[in-house]
């Protein structure tokens, strides 16, 4: 029998210590063990970026990273993010472009849109696409996913934070 | 004529409101059902066969019984004890037969992916890794994969006592088709081919079932798009009394229609937490998905159309052959998609003579059953392909044979050569908008110049009708329990808020926001105040769920005239109580006032008080009922039919054979519109599903019946980079049927877009003497199109 | 246990017996994660074939979830500092095997001395696989449809190894051995890249076809040589996803050397590539269409190598 190991993590904010089995990944971790459960499962073979979550400030596949190997990390989720008002803009033109509607992808989309907004403040839609590549929606065509984003940046950008 | 609700300035309806239930899941507080917690939770996996086609000779599960943390293991034989086997065939469907299908399979396996043997464990890793203990001897029998070849007399027989290999077939004649193609000017001969695709939901097919052995009652968490469907199906094939099982049906991540079957491992999840008397989660990985998801549009057709010399269409006529799975599915029967592709080709043309030959074949393969639009792309696909080839051959712009063709709109009511009702479209309107959105004449210039450039563009053009708010004579009318009708109970409460149930599902497409724009439109209050609930088979009407894109135009009319009776019966109230006629009042923005002046004479939040706390206070003789039930069942027309037009705008690189899209276009009438951006994003959504389906989307199989592009990684969908902008427009003819006046919208985009895309790609290629006439159309085959490359070997 | 199985787009790999294994869960392993290079060679020693290395693992626990392979313990490599980092010295660029594909992307070092990497980042999966993704990790797998190791035949790289007994440098031309296969033996870890500062006159370029934005390479090509003027010398052409492994098209280099870009020089390219690639089927293409590919990739890297600034 394999032994658990014991992770020692931050997770939004809070201090996390629990005994893990090493094949666990980060995502159902987060979830499970958590409660986490606004980070989603799509594919376990990291192409859809449901489980996207960020690790010490970076963003990373859930299903390819063992909860293991977030020992001593920092860990943020959606539930995390969204709660420090950090995606705020991105939330409320998400609403208002309807760029979502099952909502599957959206956590991982928001977090990825996010990350595109820090190294670049005005994308292109060119550049939107590009760095949603690796997101997977069925439902939208992406099209309102983009328009938002942009709405977002130009938000961020003009107006106060 | 007296204003309707539609027209009072504090209508909801047309607005582009935001959807008030997007706000939990953009701060990640959605419950899909894997976030679902209960105690004693336990999980299951599936054994799956490895072959198309199998005799199970012997199943040992001693190791995988004594594997850590394993509770159960179930084989067929066992299971078929606890559920029992269904037949996905309908009455109406004359001739269409299909074998028993077991939850797990018993003697035989039939598709690659199908369940044999279920283990349950304290979690889903334990349990796969018991799985991978059991011992099966299988025997490989020689699986059917070749539609072509299934009916011929060297071919095993799936299933030894349906006789053949045919599950059903269909033939339609109209008008003289021998003689209009005798008597043609012009003929177009093509055969046309379709990838089989599936859903690819991001949220796979996920069930949590939990039995309560005290009550005796099941309560089945399931993402699906039709939970009082699914409550019939588990109560009958589990033999539970149907008024004790209860199906709730939380966040859905994506269904798109793949979540409104039965599936044998869904079934036998439920049947498993009646076993243990415990709850038992089924969430259907990614690999699995694809070998049990059931997957569409494997279909072959061969067919002509005939252009007499005013250059007018008098015929057309098909033959589709289309391969299945080794079973029906059930309950929706695995027919229908031939049947739509018999029933709508040509269907927005004018032509009078038609004749159609469907078969639907039985293989060695995944099952298939109704994928969003159904039969509407292969329909449409052949229909525009033949016209394209039909406009090449003459001459003739393709824009302006379409004009010449496609049906006045004035010439309604009318019945098509395949038998479809149609009350009025707007074929031409829709053209002649689109072809002014997208600047037609201008884009042909500029692709005359590029030309000279050596670069390649290509400008797409397809019109389809589509199927929405089928009637009871869709399913009903075949012996199965789906609901055509659908209803809304609207109530209110002493906080002056409503709250509506209604039996659609909401899978992300704004069915509970549109419910509550016309409830609150209807009623009088902002849209605020409105709750609704569906999904769940206790607490809401008796319905048909979400499909075929009849949530608006039946449950919303349900909820219109919910809203109108409450609101009436308001009014009663009040005008009681105010010693007013009730006519005099009206109710704005919450409050009772004063009809002509507009002054505020009690909030709808004193009337709840008073009738619920204080009905002392009301005068005798009055009998208040704050809530109202409507249902609403569509019964002058079998289908409202919307229709649509669609166009793009492509480059094809020649030397390469990729395609990229630059714009596409779309007009779409689905009578009143309810949420414009709602609608729009349902076109545009529909769209990548099928953008997907024209130029990247597959299921390979090999001959042994292996589908052998089973992930993500090598089944391709489009991803933000390969996707388009799509500008939408509207034309509006309503729906005389019901006051609400809406047709449904969610086939729009999809059915479409491959007719649309291949346009585009034959108009590029065209004056290069190539064309393509299968789909997807990768690359690979533009290349051999175009004589760069040899034709791959099958 | 513990060994590879094939890759999935060189042939069916969910078929007949591999299917039952098809999980999405990995089977148990056990984990460490040594702080020095010493502990990683007492652990492969002890474990052998049964252990695998782990750096960022989005290759291999890709694999892993999907049991296409079952090792009993996964070393976890990313402790150890020694490994990363990017060093310029003495006209090498040495780039450290746990440095990610992000970090490849972000430093202006690479930038001057190796533009190549740079731009090959974009065309590697999606950000967030490149933030964990490492350029060792990439070569140690060798995946024959990944861009890094044709961007190390490109570019004449060495690849330093460490063992137990010390050290060794091996060329990237003769480190490539096949499907998952490399020179690394038992106990063996990649420990960083050096590649040459890119000299006065050279240009470098890459691209690929591929079905959609960040998928495998249906073929793609890592593209080095000096320009003086028009005229290409010292080329190196370097194919991903058309063989078993990276391959140096050195008939067609040979074409090119000494000669400026003209239809007839690249109808010769062409040709050569003809003679000499012999791509299998996959998926997404027949062999013949990989070819194709190839050629079109050779007249169009050519071509925006020619006609760029010199830097």
């Amino acid at each position: 029998m394999i032994a658990d190991r014991e992770i020692t993590l931050t997770v939004n904010g809070e201090r996390v210590v629990q005994r893990v089995a090493p094949r666990q990944s980060l995502i159902d971790f987060v979830r499970e063990n958590l409660g986490l459960t606004g980070s989603h499962v799509g594919c376990e073979h990291g192409v859809c970026g449901a489980c996207t979550i960020r690790v010490n400030g970076l963003l990373v596949r859930g299903c390819l990273t063992l909860a293991v190997q977030a020992d001593g990390a920092e860990v943020h989720t959606i539930e995390g993010i969204s709660d420090s008002g950090e995606i705020a803009a991105l939330q409320a033109a998400f609403l208002e472009r309807n760029a979502l509607q099952c909502g599957y992808c959206t956590p991982g989309m928001l977090l990825t849109a996010a990350d595109l907004l820090k190294e670049n403040s005005s994308p292109s839609r060119e550049e939107i696409r590009q760095h949603l590549s690796g997101n997977y929606c069925r439902c939208t065509g992406y099209q309102s996913i983009v328009d938002a984003v942009e709405d977002a940046a130009r938000a961020m950008a003009g107006g106060s934070s | 004529m007296p204003l309707s609700t539609h027209d009072l300035p504090s209508s909801y309806i047309g607005r582009s409101v935001p959807r008030p239930n997007a706000r939990r899941l953009i701060h990640g507080r959605g419950t899909y059902v894997d976030d679902i917690r209960l105690p004693r939770l336990v999980h299951v996996a599936f054994l799956r066969s490895p072959y198309a086609h199998a005799a199970i000779r012997s199943v040992d599960v001693s190791a995988a019984q004594r594997s850590p943390g394993v509770l159960r293991v179930v084989t067929g034989t066992e299971m078929a004890k606890h559920c029992t086997p269904w037949v996905g065939v309908m009455t109406h469907m004359h001739g269409l037969k299909s074998a028993p299908q077991y939850a797990l399979a018993v003697d035989r396996a039939r598709w690659q992916g199908e369940p044999l043997v279920a283990v349950v464990a304290q979690t889903r890793a334990e349990a796969e890794d018991a799985v991978a203990l059991i011992e099966v001897s299988f025997e490989e029998l020689v699986p059917v994969v070749d539609m072509e070849t299934a009916l011929d007399p060297g071919t095993p027989v799936i299933h030894a006592n349906l006789g053949d290999n045919l599950a059903f077939e269909l033939r339609v004649e109209a008008g003289k088709v021998n003689a209009a193609f005798a008597e043609a000017d012009v003929v177009v001969e093509e055969t046309f081919h379709f990838g089989r695709n599936t859903g690819v939901t991001l949220e796979s097919r996920s069930t949590l079932a939990d039995y309560c052995a005290g009550e005796g009652k099941l309560t089945v968490y399931m993402s699906s798009q039709a939970p009082h469907m699914m409550k019939h199906v588990i109560a009958k094939h589990l033999g539970l009394d149907e008024d004790n099982v209860r199906v709730i049906c939380t966040d859905v991540g994506g269904s798109f229609g793949i979540k409104i079957h039965t599936y044998p491992d869904e079934m036998c999840a439920a049947a498993l937490s009646v076993m243990l008397k415990r709850p038992v989660k089924f969430i259907a990985d990614r690999l699995e998905s694809f070998v049990s998801d059931i997957h569409a549009r494997d279909h072959r057709v061969k067919a002509r159309l005939a252009v007499n010399r005013e250059n007018r269409i008098t015929a057309i006529e098909i033959d589709d052959l289309t391969g299945i799975g080794p079973y029906s599915a059930y309950p929706r029967t695995s027919a229908v998609e031939c049947h739509q592709v018999v029933n709508l080709t040509g269907g927005a043309y004018d032509f009078a003579n038609y004749r159609a030959h469907g078969r639907v074949v039985f293989q060695n393969k995944s099952l298939m059953c109704q994928y969003r639009a159904v039969g509407h792309p292969i329909a449409f696909s052949v229909t525009e392909g033949l016209v394209d080839a039909a406009a090449r051959k003459l001459g003739i712009d393709r824009a302006e044979f379409r004009r010449l063709n496609l049906r006045a709109d004035d010439a309604y009511p009318y019945t098509s050569a395949s038998g479809l009702q149609f009350e009025k479209l707007s074929h031409q309107k829709s053209l002649a908008k689109i072809l002014a959105m997208m600047d037609y004449d201008g884009l042909r210039r500029q692709q005359a110049a590029l030309r000279r450039d050596g670069i390649y563009r290509g400008i797409g053009l397809a019109a389809m009708i589509e199927v929405t708010a089928p009637s009871g004579a869709f399913y009903g009318v075949g012996g199965v329990p789906i609901a055509a009708q659908d209803g809304c109970t609207i109530r209110l409460d002493p906080t002056g808020g409503i709250t509506c149930a209604t039996g659609i599902a909401e899978t992300g497409q704004g069915s509970e926001t549109m419910v509550a724009q016309i409830a609150a439109s209807a009623v009088g209050v902002a849209i605020e105040k409105v709750r609704v609930i569906t999904g769940d088979t206790d607490t809401t009407p008796y319905g048909g769920g979400t499909w075929a894109s009849r949530a608006t135009a039946i449950a919303g009319e349900a909820t219109l005239q919910a809203g109108r009776a409450l609101r009436a019966n308001i009014l009663e109230v009040a005008g009681a109580l105010l010693q007013s006629a009730p006519a005099a009042l009206d109710i704005r923005n919450g409050a009772v006032v004063d009809a002509s002046t507009g002054v505020e004479r009690m909030t709808l939040s004193d009337v709840g008080k008073t009738v619920y706390f204080r009905g002392h206070e009301l005068p005798d003789g009055i009998k208040p009922e704050l809530v109202a039930t409507r249902h609403y069942t569509p019964r002058d027309y079998p289908v409202a039919f919307s229709n649509a037009v669609q166009a793009c705008s492509l480059e094809v690189d020649v030397e390469t054979g990729f395609v990229k899209m630059l714009k596409y276009w779309v007009v779409e009438d689905c009578g009143t519109v309810v949420n414009a951006r709602l609608v729009a994003e349902q076109i545009r959504g529909g769209m990548i599903l099928d953008i997907g389906a024209a130029l990247y989307e597959h299921c390979i199989y090999d001959n042994q019946g292996q589908m052998l592009n089973a992930s993500m990684i090598d089944y391709l969908v489009p991803m933000a980079a390969e996707m388009p902008d799509v500008e939408i427009g509207h034309v509006a003819t309503p729906t005389a049927e019901t006051a609400l006046g809406a047709k449904g919208a969610g086939e729009a985009g999809m059915g479409g877009a491959p007719a649309a895309v291949v346009s585009g790609i034959n108009d590029a290629i065209g004056v290069l003497g190539a064309k393509v006439t299968a789909i997807p159309a990768t690359p690979q085959r533009i290349l051999e199109a175009l004589g760069k490359i040899d034709k791959k070997r099958q | 246990m513990g060994t590879q199985r094939g890759t999935w787009r060189v042939c069916p790999w969910i078929s007949g017996e591999f299917y039952r294994e098809r999980k999405l869960k990995p089977a148990p392993f056990d984990y460490a994660k040594p702080h020095s290079a010493a502990e990683v060679f007492d652990l492969l020693e002890q474990h052998g074939d049964n252990a695998r290395l782990l750096a960022g693992g989005q290759s291999l626990l890709a694999g892993l979830n999907m049991r296409l392979s079952t090792p009993a313990i996964l070393i976890d490599i990313t402790g150890l500092e020694s490994l990363r980092g990017i060093v310029k010295s003495n006209g090498v660029l040495r780039i450290g095997a746990l440095t990610t594909y992000a970090q490849v992307k972000a430093s202006a070092e690479v930038a001057r001395a190796a533009p190549m990497l740079c731009e090959v980042i974009s065309w590697i999966a999606h950000p967030a696989i490149r933030n964990r993704g490492t350029i060792g990790g990439s070569l140690a797998y060798a995946d024959p449809a990944a861009e890094m190791p044709a961007c190390m035949l490109a570019l004449d790289a060495q690849l330093e190894i460490a063992a137990k007994g010390g050290r060794r440098k091996v060329a990237a031309g003769d480190f490539f051995r096949g499907i998952f296969e490399t020179d690394l033996k038992p106990g063996e870890m990649l420990t960083a890249i050096e590649v040459p500062v890119i000299r006065a006159n050279y240009r470098s370029g890459f691209s690929e076809f591929s079905r959609r934005r960040g998928d495998f390479a249906m073929s793609g090509l890592a593209a080095h040589a000096r320009f003086d003027g028009e005229v290409l010398s010292d080329v190196r052409l370097a194919y991903c996803g058309v063989d078993t492994r990276p391959v140096r098209e050195r008939k067609a280099e040979q074409v090119l050397e000494g000669r400026s870009l003209d239809r007839e020089v690249l109808a010769e390219v062409k040709a050569a590539l003809a003679e000499d690639l012999d791509p299998p089927d996959d998926l997404q293409a027949t062999g013949q269409m990989k070819l194709h590919l190839s050629q079109v990739l050779a007249e169009r890297v050519l071509t925006v190598m020619a006609r760029a600034e010199v830097g």
